[in-house]
């Protein structure tokens, strides 16, 4: 699962992606999963990251992880080609 | 290391152009606490969904409705309209501040009576009164709105029999300036039914004409229908008064005033369009006063008010079962709240806020209820904070119509609580039973027995 290398992500939660020319607002959850990919984190890591910060299940981050990546497909923030396998 | 509050993950496109069919953002203020009892102890206590009742909310509603028509006219009665909400807790809690009861069936007398009311201070409406039904309500002598010929000759028969004076009055429908006009209910103003029936009654010694009565529509928005209204019931009064030398005692003005709650389709929420209970009690009012009573001998009036004193008094507690992804995109949720005890959202977008705290962020949102039907749609769009599945939504203004028009249909209905004034918690209905309806049912001897 790789994000589209130019993208650019604020601290704030500002997403523009220069390819298109779309700005997209992203809450600090989508944040710091944006910035995972973009360190070429797997989903596995993603989500051991996320559920040892986090007060919540496996399947609940597993199945919102999931949406999330949908929603970015959607949005073309990341290659379709890409399977989410990593 | 304490682990942090979840959310989760969002992202939204930036969008300059038209806004979108969603609307304006929904105020996501959570609501943790109804008259100091925290929401999320209901649900532990009770369950969910649940239906919670303000008693406090209630009575200002009636205190701020009695003093807007009692500070501008000098006789005022209020009676509760027992279909608008009929639990027996609510009706004492209004007759407890002075309102007399309105039914329109066997059923609502009853539980008029069983509830303490004197049959003189119940007001009987309605197209379906059995024989038996008007016999008693003759019998108890109680306020018999008519409201058809039919229902005219057999009082005048049933009253005769008793050896009684029936005491009754019509259900004139008229032409206000709004659409729709209510035409099925009633005698109709401009085309001499409703003058003909009173010259019948007026000829009859078995009926005394006490009252004229009217309830225009539903929903109404605007007062001034209230003022035409009001005028013609007078105009018919005083016919009365000159053909017969008699006044009519009270001028029923019905009720419909609109709540606070949103239309569907409505720009503007219910909050910023509905007219104040002050407006409508100016136009009808400033109407009577206006027209051609003599002095010292105004009629009472009677209002019907049921919605706009009771819908904000309640609440719809419910809990997240799952999100979904639709196939378009759009984000899904559905409620532990259904249709089928939520009948009002077919008419109105409610106000939904969450019950705990969220961030900022929101999503673009379709409730859905629990049932599965299609048509189990709690709000079609709605700009909501980032639920997850167990968290706790409030629904607001439900207090109308939802513990009367409620369905048992795929579910139970669930339990209704009261708040009284001390923030003390009363249960005034149980949870239905799968045996309150077996108890109900009977099943053929032969077909007791299958094998599969």
């Amino acid at each position: 699962m790789k994000i589209n290398k130019h993208i650019a992500v604020s601290d704030s939660g500002f997403v523009f992606n220069p390819v298109t020319g779309e700005s997209f607002t992203a809450n600090p959850m989508g944040i710091e999963i944006i910035e995972m990919l973009k360190q070429e984190r797997t989903i596995a890591e993603i989500h051991e990251t996320l559920l040892q910060k986090y007060h919540t299940e496996h399947t609940t981050i597993e199945k919102d992880v999931a949406d999330f990546f949908e929603l970015l497909k959607n949005f073309s923030l990341i290659d379709r080609h890409e399977t989410t396998e990593n | 290391m304490e682990k942090l509050r979840y959310e989760r993950p969002l992202i939204k496109r930036l969008e300059g152009h038209m806004p979108s069919k969603f609307g304006m953002r929904t105020d996501y203020t959570p609501k943790t606490h109804i008259d100091g009892v925290a929401v999320a102890e209901l649900i532990s206590q009770h369950g969910s969904p649940l239906f919670v009742i303000s008693e406090r909310q209630i009575r200002e509603n009636m205190r701020r409705a009695r003093k807007a028509f009692e500070t501008r006219y000098p006789r005022v009665q209020f009676a509760w309209s027992y279909k608008t909400n009929y639990m027996d807790a609510v009706c004492s809690t209004f007759h407890q501040e002075g309102s007399w009861a309105e039914v329109v069936s066997g059923f609502e007398y009853q539980k008029a009576l069983n509830n303490g009311v004197d049959g003189s201070k119940i007001i009987f409406n309605g197209p379906d009164k059995t024989d038996s039904d008007l016999d008693l309500a003759i019998g108890k002598n109680s306020l018999i709105h008519i409201d058809h010929l039919d229902e005219l000759y057999t009082i005048q028969e049933l009253a005769k029999k008793q050896g009684v004076t029936a005491r009754v009055a019509i259900r004139v429908n008229m032409d206000t300036g709004i659409y729709p006009m209510w035409d099925r209910f009633g005698f109709n103003y401009e085309n001499g039914q409703a003058w003909t029936a009173i010259n019948k009654i007026m000829q009859s010694d078995a009926m005394e004409l006490v009252g004229l009565h009217t309830h225009i529509g539903t929903f109404m928005l605007s007062p001034n229908a209230y003022a035409t209204a009001a005028y013609k019931l007078a105009e018919l009064a005083r016919n009365v008064r000159l053909k017969y030398n008699h006044e009519v005692s009270y001028i029923d003005m019905g009720g419909g005033f609109a709540s606070t709650n949103t239309l569907k389709g409505a720009y503007l929420p219910g909050s910023d369009v509905s007219p104040s209970i002050n407006e409508f009690a100016e136009a009808i009012t400033t109407a009577l006063i206006n027209s051609d009573f003599p002095q010292n001998k105004l009629p009472l009036l009677i209002l019907e008010t049921g919605r706009a004193l009771i819908d904000d008094a309640a609440y719809l507690l419910g809990s997240v079962i799952t999100n979904k992804r639709l196939s378009d995109g759009r984000r899904s949720t559905i409620l532990d709240v259904g249709v089928n005890i939520l009948f009002t959202s077919f008419w109105y977008d409610h106000k939904i806020t969450p019950a705990q705290p969220f961030t900022q962020y929101t999503e673009d949102t379709v409730l859905y209820g629990p049932l599965c039907m299609n048509i189990d749609v709690v709000r079609e769009n709605i700009n909501l904070p980032l639920l997850n599945k167990g968290d706790q939504v409030v629904i607001h203004n439900v207090g109308a119509y939802n513990m009367t028009q409620w369905m048992q249909f795929i579910t139970l209905r669930p339990k209704i609580v009261m708040i009284d004034l001390n923030h003390q918690v009363h249960v005034i209905r149980e949870n239905e039973t799968l045996q309150n309806l077996l108890e109900l049912e009977r099943v053929p001897d032969h077909l007791k027995k299958f094998d599969l």
